[in-house]
């Protein structure tokens, strides 16, 4: 199974990415430079963290009209499974492809730690074999990553169960003190509606492997591999027995 | 012509860079300071001059220049730019500046 690591000028979390997807068995991660226009090849789609085209104007801002991002976008609209992580999750909402913005930290630092995140949804196609509540310890990287969304972009995300990630203590408690960065609900990672869209602040990539210091993150890219093997075999028996 | 686009965040988005340095103004001894938002300034010149151009920066002042989901723009058209002799002659900045439509997802 394929997977496309998206290369923009200014990814620097795309080697870890490919680290994390080929450390696991049955998984293999291809670079993708941002001005290819097709991603046919590939069973799912990952943009990486760092600071595409330098972040100017805004995070995120220039890279969501690089060519390669159409294919993200009709791929997407296709269910293609697409992951973005840090820089990844702030270009997917520039794009409109997931509700929301994230702004400056609200401490106005950049914070570099590792966290713990609470899994708030048990049907997410990223997070197989993790039950709702248990917690996932990622580390995070960013200076804006507070994320924000209006009152009612914010109630429909949780009507619908787009949350998939929050910032919690040790303990499981979503309080304000786990919060890092401002983000309003504790959010840290959601989907869009169709729930094959997923952006999060914390770096999966990073926790592929426990001498990293957690190997959480593994359990995502895993998760896909698992979502799509069982997509593809559920296609398979409706093709036979059509 | 150039014109002048100005982004400012939402009310409802939280502003921490404005806040310190309204912190910063009342340590330095203005305590009458209330509030203080920061946005971006922008000076853009453009060639040519008709209202299909300005139709289309208003599109990439949406698009690219600010995020309707955090921010609202102004646009200003400035008129001809200065040093191009026909400012001088006692044109006008007009301002003909359009809040972007709020909120929601794009």
């Amino acid at each position: 199974m394929k997977f496309a690591v998206i290369q923009f000028p200014g990814s620097n979390c795309d080697q870890d990415c490919i680290a994390a997807i080929n450390g696991i068995d049955g998984l293999r991660g291809e670079y993708v430079w941002h001005k290819q226009t097709s991603l046919d090849d590939f069973d799912a789609i990952i943009l990486p963290g760092g600071f595409a085209y330098g972040d100017y104007l805004r995070c995120g801002a220039i890279a969501r009209f690089s060519p390669i991002m159409q294919a993200v976008a009709s791929d997407a609209r296709a269910g293609k499974l697409v992951l973005g992580t840090c820089n990844g999750f702030q270009v997917l909402c520039e794009a409109g492809l997931l509700p929301g913005a994230l702004v400056r930290n609200r401490s106005l630092r950049f914070v570099c730690d590792m966290v713990a995140t609470r899994l708030e949804v048990d049907d997410s196609p990223f997070t197989h074999g993790c039950p709702k509540g248990s917690l996932l310890r990622l580390p995070i990287a960013h200076g804006e990553g507070c994320f924000f969304a209006d009152a009612k972009t914010l109630r429909e995300l949780n009507d619908n169960r787009q949350v998939i990630l929050r910032y919690a203590d040790n303990r499981g408690c979503i309080v304000p003190e786990a919060n890092p960065n401002g983000s309003v609900e504790n959010i840290a990672g959601i989907c869009n509606r169709e729930r094959n869209i997923f952006g999060l602040m914390p770096h999966p990539d990073r926790a592929s492997d426990a001498r990293l210091g957690s190997a959480d993150g593994a359990k995502i890219f895993l998760s896909m591999m698992q979502t799509i093997s069982a997509n593809s075999a559920t296609s398979e028996r409706a093709k036979q027995v059509a | 012509m150039k014109v002048k686009v100005v982004v400012m965040p939402k009310a409802a988005v939280l502003d921490p860079q404005g806040n310190a340095v309204r912190d910063a103004m009342r340590h330095l001894g203005m305590p009458e300071v209330r509030s203080v938002r920061i946005g971006k300034y922008m000076e853009i010149e453009v060639d040519g001059e008709n209202g299909e151009l300005e139709s289309r920066l208003h599109a990439l002042c949406r698009d690219l220049l600010s995020n309707p989901v955090i921010e609202d723009y102004e646009l200003q058209n400035a008129g001809v730019p200065p040093g191009s002799g026909v400012a001088d002659r006692g044109q006008k900045s007009e301002v003909r500046g359009r809040r972007a439509e709020g909120g929601g997802q794009r």
